[in-house]
């Protein structure tokens, strides 16, 4: 914090109390970059640890499709939550509650940007332009994600905790090969991972490489305070966000559940990196309001009070009440969106309920990108010994 | 033709010069490939020649140079990475079977990883543990990656850059002991030319029993057919260069005529290349076995202190003996 400041000591502040019940004992004050209160408020600006000022300046039109953004992917990601309880769909990793972590990262990516995201990026993967139903293949079981990740520049699903952050790094290496830094359109990267991901080796590894071959990227961690049910202070005893010191890049902690400052933090450290000034860490504070996936219970390891006190924080509410404050929107806009939230939901559960199975012997298709003699002729066994039933269709 | 005689690792050096040469996407990143050109010198001179950005030094992590690599393949680059000894390779596991492995099937296509994992491989020279170990069924096992050795300085001077060329991910063993063996190499020799990368190739014709090895093994089973001819038996040897997939084309076409087979590895004997290797020649060759597949193999225990790595070691001894068992039954 820029403590001589003192309009924004005040943000700390007030900001301090109402999370402290939140912030684990052992990670200390949170000291967020936040735009926007949870009761709505807006903030002109906010500064970063090393002094950076944040602000945003969008237009009504803008505000709107934030809000917009932000009750879509919450909708869809209810629809989808839905669908598995009702045996539809194997498993959902809800993203419920860090949409604005989410809407606000992804809509500060330029078109030109790559996001390398962990299997709960529903948010973000909306905001690159990729039809919702496509994670919904994956955790159906009829395909491995659909998307391609040169064409919408958002990668694979990857379930490995971590794994992905070397990725992004490595193919920011290849960015800064590429010559596509250094300007103003040049190229940036962003690789998103979760609070439990910074305990694994590949992300540390990924800090030593990304910092010391100087990669345009930003490592952006969700901290939504659980690793299904290990707590924060079971990752670490230090604000996860002051780790990146001791690698050499900046590391910043943003509201998460402020839309406005997620967007601001992400787009100057976005930024930084297309103009060839390496890579840096955000912490998205924020918190998962859902299991960890449709597999685990909360109610086993949180309390209810810490969920309640969370939810006054909640993204989409704070968002609603600066639109009505500020006579940004109106009654009518709200339904509409909502209108538009459950059509969209009820198109996706139409066509999730409709997407057919692969045939199975799909199974044996890109393994190898040019074939191999021994898959070739289990692929032909297989064929055969499938056509060897009497009415077989395949 | 130029054709010079180069040792297979100065081999293995001149392949990956041309690949530099040839295609500007080719990446090389390890631990000391740089300055140092790596500590068998595989790719001494190529930092000097190529500058900093394709010829890497990375950082000491072996998960991290496999992942970095991993994000350079999307990018559009072909990385080929160095891990320092074979029994450094742990570290990258989950990165080389998770993720170089999977990630174009999981793309359903939409994305290759061209990638070669250059790993010094094997025992016989002398050195601590974790440096000898032959570490190809974990990886063999593994769909989606392909598994290549090469067992002479043609083969490594040929074979390495049709690896870089694939658009497969290939983890390419180099038999650490053979560095220093020399041999004649075709310099102009074609990538498609004789022996595509993914083909055995027949080291040795004979006429008495069929003897499978690759990698290092190569010149041991070729040592042992020399020293049976002397007694008056004819091994034919193949070399089977490419251990996923396997191509026992050759070996079938050859057990079905001399009917004995003796299958040699380095690497421990339980659910090794040959226990694969034995079960499809028995498949495919059961009315024409005099006797049951052979093998020959280190043993199941962990590499053991050099001292006794002679003995852990199959060697022209071991081969022999084993052929002439498959006589004796």
């Amino acid at each position: 914090m820029a403590k001589g400041d003192p309009g924004v000591t005040t943000r700390s502040r007030r900001a301090a109390p109402r999370s402290k019940r939140a912030a684990s004992a052992a990670t200390g004050e949170p000291e967020l970059v936040q735009l926007l209160t949870p009761e709505g408020e807006r903030i002109e600006s906010a500064f970063g640890p090393d002094g950076t000022e944040y602000r945003v300046d969008f237009t009504d039109e803008e505000y709107r499709g934030l809000y917009r953004d932000l009750v879509l992917v919450r909708k869809l990601d209810a629809e989808a939550t839905a669908l598995q309880r009702q045996g539809e769909l194997g498993l959902w990793a809800s993203l419920l509650g860090q949409e604005a972590a989410q809407v606000g990262s992804g809509r500060a990516l330029r078109s030109q940007d790559m996001a390398f995201p962990t299997y709960r990026e529903h948010g973000v993967l909306y905001c690159r332009g990729i039809d919702p139903i496509m994670p919904l293949g994956l955790f159906r079981g009829v395909d491995q994600g659909g998307w391609d990740p040169n064409e919408f520049k958002f990668n694979m699903y990857t379930i490995v905790i971590g794994a992905q952050t070397l990725h992004a790094t490595g193919y920011a290496m290849g960015v800064h090969m590429d010559g596509r830094t250094g300007t103003e359109d040049g190229e940036a990267v962003i690789a998103y991972f979760g609070d439990g991901a910074t305990s694994q080796g590949d992300v540390n590894e990924a800090f030593v490489w990304a910092s010391v071959f100087n990669a345009p990227l930003v490592f952006f961690c969700q901290n939504n305070q659980y690793a299904i049910s290990e707590p924060l202070e079971r990752q670490t005893r230090v604000p996860l966000y002051q780790r990146a010191g001791g690698f050499g890049f900046p590391g910043v902690r943003v509201d998460g559940n402020d839309v406005l400052a997620s967007y601001a933090v992400t787009r100057h450290a976005l930024d930084n990196a297309r103009l060839g000034q390496g890579p840096s860490l955000i912490e998205a504070y924020t918190y998962r309001m859902g299991a960890h996936t449709t597999s685990d219970d909360p109610t086993r390891y949180r309390i209810a009070s810490e969920v309640e006190a969370w939810q006054a924080k909640d993204p989409i509410a704070r968002m609603k009440a600066f639109l009505v404050n500020q006579q940004i929107a109106d009654e009518s806009f709200f339904t509409e969106v909502d209108e538009q939230a459950r059509t969209e939901s009820v198109h996706l559960r139409e066509r999730v309920l409709n997407m057919p199975n692969p045939q199975p012997v799909t199974m044996f298709d890109h393994v190898y990108p040019h074939g191999s003699p021994e898959l070739d002729e289990q692929r032909a066994q297989f064929t055969k010994y499938m056509e060897s039933f009497e009415g077989s269709a395949h | 033709m130029a054709t010079e005689t180069l040792t297979l690792g100065k081999a293995l050096n001149t392949g990956l010069r041309k690949a530099l040469e040839n295609d500007p996407k080719v990446v090389i990143m390890g631990e000391d490939v740089g300055k140092l050109g790596g500590v068998f010198r595989i790719t001494d001179g190529l930092q000097k020649d190529f500058g900093d950005q394709r010829v890497i030094d990375t950082p000491l992590a072996e998960s991290g140079i496999i992942g970095t690599a991993v994000g350079l393949a999307i990018r559009g680059f072909r990385p080929v990475c160095e891990i320092q000894f074979d029994g450094f390779v742990y570290p990258a596991y989950d990165q080389i079977v998770s993720q170089v492995a999977k990630m174009h099937y999981r793309s359903q296509g939409k994305v290759t990883i061209p990638m070669v994992i250059r790993i010094p491989y094997g025992g016989g020279i002398g050195a601590v543990e974790h440096h000898s170990e032959s570490p190809e069924a974990y990886f063999a096992h593994t769909a989606g990656l392909k598994v290549v050795t090469c067992a002479n300085p043609q083969d490594a001077y040929v074979m390495i850059q049709q690896a870089i060329a694939s658009d497969d991910p290939i983890v390419f063993l180099e038999p650490k002991r053979r560095y220093w063996e020399k041999g004649p190499v075709e310099l102009d020799a074609p990538l498609d030319a004789a022996y595509p990368l993914h083909s055995s190739r027949v080291a040795r014709a004979g006429t008495d029993a069929t003897v499978l090895a690759y990698g290092p093994m190569v010149r041991t089973a070729l040592d042992a057919a020399t020293a049976a001819a002397e007694d008056g038996r004819e091994l034919e040897v193949i070399d089977l260069r490419t251990l996923s997939p396997l191509d026992l084309t050759a070996a079938y076409e050859s057990v079905k005529r001399t009917g004995r087979c003796v299958v040699v590895h380095e690497a421990p004997g339980n659910l090794g290349l040959g226990s694969e290797i034995a079960a499809r020649i028995t498949e495919e060759c059961f009315y024409s076995l005099e006797s049951p597949v052979l093998r020959v193999t280190g043993f199941d225990t962990p590499y053991p202190a050099s001292r006794v790595e002679e003995e852990y070691l199959p060697d022209l001894d071991r081969v022999l003996d084993a052929v002439d068992r498959t006589f004796g039954w």
